[in-house]
C-alpha cells in the first residue's frame, strides 16, 4: 500500500516543480535566495573575518569614514572597519536567525496545531485559548520585553523570535488538521481500524506536510525582520555582526548627518532583498498547493 | 446579536488581559530572581537600605502575596517609578502617549487610505501593467524595515535638502503658542508620517486588493453589468461595498497597533512618544516602565479586537443570522 502511496506523492511532487517553474517570480526569488545563502556560505572567501574588529582596523591604519573605493568596495564606518566585510558576515546571521527561529516557530505551532485539530476536547480549547493569546498580543513590544529581560545574545534572538511568532502557524495546522480528519479515506481507515498513531503518522501529517513549507517559507520573512528591529534597538548578540546591528552602529554613529550613504543603504538593500526573495517563494509554494491562491497571488498574467 | 455572544466576547478579552497580567507579573519578578541585586549590581548596600529598595520595589512577602499586590496595583494603572527619573512610570506614559497617537494615528489613517485606493485600482484591474505596479510596490514597502526607510528619508530631505528638522517634536527658537507652534510641531511630524504612512499601506492595499478580486467572481456583479451600468457604479457601489467588509477587522485592529506601532521610526526622529521612552527603558533597562508599556501596548490591542468581534455583525448581516 505505501508504495502505491508514495509514487502517488513522488508524482504530485513532479507536477507541484513543473507548476512552480511556471511561477517567474517564484523563480527569481529562487535565484536570489540561492546567491545570499551562496555568499553566506562563502564568508570567509569573499571577505576577512578579522576586518570586523575595530582593534584589527587601527593596527592596518584603516582610514575613518572612507567612502567607497577609497577602501574597499564599500568605505569603511567610524572605526576604521570595511564595510563589505561586515556585509558579507552580517549575512550568516541574519539568515542564521530568520531559519533557526521559524524552526522553532513551526515546531511548536505544527504541534500546537496537530494536537489540538486532531484530538479535540479540552486540550484544544486550552491550546486555542494561548493561541489566540499569542496572536492578540502586539507582537514586537513582546519580543523586546522578552529580550531585555533574557539579556542579548545569538540564542535568545532566535528563541524569542521563535516563541513569538509560531500561532499563525497552529491556527492554520489545526483548520487543515480539522478538515483532514473528515476525509473519507481518513474515516475508511478508522473503520478498518487503525489506531490514532496511524492515522495520524500515515494520513493526517502527510497532507499537512506541504502546507507547513509554504507557511515556512512566509515566516523566515517575518523573522528576519524582526531580528533588524530587534538588533537596531540594541536587543542584538553584541558580539556579532548582523545587518540590523550595522544599522544601529551608523545610526548610533551618527552616519545620518555625515551622509555616510555607504553604512546603512547596502544592509537595509539586503534585507530587502532576502525578505522579498522569501516572500515570492512562499507565495508560489502556497500558489502550487492551493489553486484558488494563485489566481489571487498571480500579477500580471 | 445575542447578549450572551457580547458577553462571551467581553469574558475572552478580559481573560487575555489576566494572561498579560500573570506574564508581566512571572517574567519581571520570577525570571529575575533578585531585581535589586541586579540594580544595583556592584554596589555595597547596607541591609536597611536593601530592605528600604525591597520594599519599594513590592518585593517583600511570599510569592502569592506579592501577586495579589501586584495585580492590586496594576487595577489602579500603578506601575511603580521608573527606575530611570524615579517618577511614577504612569504619569511618564500619559505625557509620552498624545505624540504618539498623534503620530501613529495619522499615518495609519494616511496609509488606510491610500493603501485600500491602491488595493482597489489593483484588484479592479488585475492582470494589467497597473496591477502589476502596484502590487509589486506593496510587497516591496511591506519587506522594507520601516526605521531603515526612515533613515534614508531623513538624509534625503532633513540632511541633504534641508527641507525638514532632523528630529524631535518643535524647534527651541520657535513659537512657543498658538498656531505658529501647532505649524513647527506639524512641521517636525512630516518626516516620520511619511515614514510611517509608507511602511503600513502595503498591507492594506495587498488585503483590498485579494478582497476585490474575491468578490469580483460574484454573480450580482455580472448583473449588475448585464443591466447596463458604468464600470465605475459597479466598481465603487457593488464591488467595493462589499469588499470592504474583509478590510474593516484590519483597520479596526490596527488602531489597537496605534501606542506600540512606532517603536524604531520614533527612534530613529526622536519624537517624544511611546517609542522613544520604549528605547530609552531598554537601556538599563528600566524594568518597571518596561513592564507599564508592555501592559498598556497590549491593553490597547484588547480592545481594539474586542471592538472588531463587537463590530462584525452589524456590519456583515450574515455573521448575525448565524
Amino acid at each position: 500500500m505505501s508504495t502505491v502511496a508514495w509514487a502517488r506523492r513522488r508524482r504530485a511532487l513532479r507536477q507541484g516543480i513543473a507548476e512552480y517553474r511556471r511561477d517567474r517570480e517564484g523563480l527569481v526569488g529562487i535565484v536570489v535566495l540561492g546567491l545570499f545563502v551562496l555568499v553566506a556560505c562563502s564568508a570567509s572567501l569573499l571577505a576577512e573575518a578579522e576586518n570586523l574588529r575595530a582593534i584589527t582596523a587601527d593596527e592596518r591604519d584603516y582610514p575613518r569614514w572612507a567612502s567607497p573605493g577609497e577602501l574597499g568596495p564599500l568605505g569603511t564606518d567610524s572605526l576604521g572597519r570595511p564595510v563589505w566585510d561586515q556585509l558579507v558576515y552580517g549575512s550568516q546571521v541574519s539568515l542564521l536567525v530568520g531559519v533557526a527561529a521559524t524552526l522553532i516557530a513551526i515546531v511548536i505551532g505544527t504541534v500546537v496545531g496537530v494536537v489540538g485539530g486532531f484530538f479535540g476536547g479540552w486540550a484544544d480549547a486550552a491550546l486555542a485559548r494561548l493561541t489566540e493569546w499569542f496572536l492578540v498580543i502586539p507582537f514586537l513590544p513582546l519580543a523586546i520585553v522578552l529580550a531585555a529581560v533574557l539579556g542579548p545574545s545569538l540564542r535568545n534572538i532566535v528563541l524569542v523570535i521563535g516563541i513569538t511568532s509560531w500561532p499563525v502557524t497552529a491556527r492554520l495546522i489545526r483548520s487543515q488538521v480539522l478538515t483532514i480528519k473528515e476525509r473519507l479515506y481518513v474515516e475508511r481507515a478508522r473503520a478498518l481500524g487503525a489506531s490514532g498513531a496511524h492515522i495520524l503518522g500515515r494520513h493526517v501529517l502527510p497532507s499537512v506536510m506541504p502546507l507547513v513549507i509554504a507557511n515556512a517559507t512566509l515566516t523566515v520573512p517575518v523573522a528576519i525582520l524582526s531580528e533588524t528591529a530587534l538588533a537596531f534597538l540594541g536587543l542584538g548578540d553584541p558580539t556579532r555582526v548582523s545587518w540590523g546591528s550595522m544599522l544601529e552602529d551608523s545610526f548610533s554613529a551618527g552616519a545620518l548627518g555625515r551622509e555616510a550613504w555607504w553604512w546603512y543603504l547596502p544592509p537595509g538593500l539586503c534585507v530587502i532583498a532576502v525578505v522579498l526573495s522569501f516572500t515570492l517563494v512562499g507565495r508560489a509554494l502556497e500558489g502550487v498547493l492551493d489553486p484558488r491562491l494563485r489566481d489571487v497571488h498571480a500579477v500580471g498574467r | 446579536m445575542t447578549a450572551r455572544f457580547v458577553a462571551g466576547k467581553v469574558l475572552g478579552a478580559l481573560g487575555t488581559l489576566a494572561f498579560v497580567v500573570c506574564f508581566n507579573f512571572f517574567l519581571f519578578r520570577v525570571v529575575e530572581s533578585d531585581p535589586v541585586a541586579t540594580l544595583y549590581r556592584g554596589r555595597n548596600l547596607t541591609d536597611s537600605q536593601r530592605e528600604e529598595l525591597t520594599r519599594q520595589f513590592g518585593l517583600e512577602g511570599s510569592r502569592l502575596e506579592q501577586f495579589w499586590r501586584y495585580v492590586e496595583q496594576t487595577a489602579q494603572l500603578n506601575f511603580g517609578r521608573s527606575y530611570a527619573t524615579n517618577q511614577p512610570v504612569i504619569d511618564e506614559i500619559w505625557a509620552a502617549a498624545p505624540q504618539t497617537i498623534a503620530l501613529v494615528g495619522t499615518a495609519t489613517v494616511l496609509a488606510m487610505i491610500v493603501g485600500l485606493l491602491m488595493g482597489i485600482a489593483a484588484g479592479w484591474r488585475r492582470g494589467t501593467t497597473q496591477d502589476r505596479v502596484l502590487t509589486s510596490a506593496s510587497i516591496v514597502t511591506w519587506s522594507t524595515p520601516e526605521f531603515w526607510l526612515g533613515m534614508l528619508l531623513l538624509t534625503f530631505f532633513a540632511v541633504e535638502l534641508g527641507l525638514f528638522p532632523t528630529g524631535g517634536i518643535s524647534d527651541p527658537s520657535g513659537p512657543a503658542s498658538g498656531l505658529g507652534k501647532l505649524v513647527d510641531q506639524a512641521h517636525h511630524m512630516a518626516l516620520p508620517c511619511l515614514t510611517l504612512t509608507i511602511a503600513y499601506l502595503g498591507e492594506y492595499a495587498l488585503i483590498m486588493r485579494s478582497s476585490i478580486i474575491d468578490v469580483s467572481r460574484e454573480e450580482y456583479l455580472t448583473l449588475a453589468r448585464a443591466k447596463g451600468l458604468r464600470d465605475a457604479h459597479v466598481r465603487d457601489r457593488h464591488a467595493v461595498r462589499n469588499a470592504l467588509l474583509p478590510s474593516t477587522t484590519l483597520i479596526a485592529l490596527s488602531f489597537g497597533f496605534v501606542l506600540s506601532g512606532a517603536i524604531t521610526v520614533e527612534t530613529v526622529f526622536s519624537w517624544p512618544g511611546l517609542g522613544l521612552l520604549t528605547y530609552e527603558s531598554l537601556r538599563g533597562p528600566d524594568l518597571p516602565m518596561l513592564q507599564g508599556l508592555f501592559f498598556l501596548f497590549s491593553a490597547a490591542v484588547i480592545a481594539f479586537n474586542l471592538a472588531a468581534d463587537l463590530l462584525y455583525p452589524y456590519l456583515d448581516p450574515r455573521v448575525r443570522a448565524r
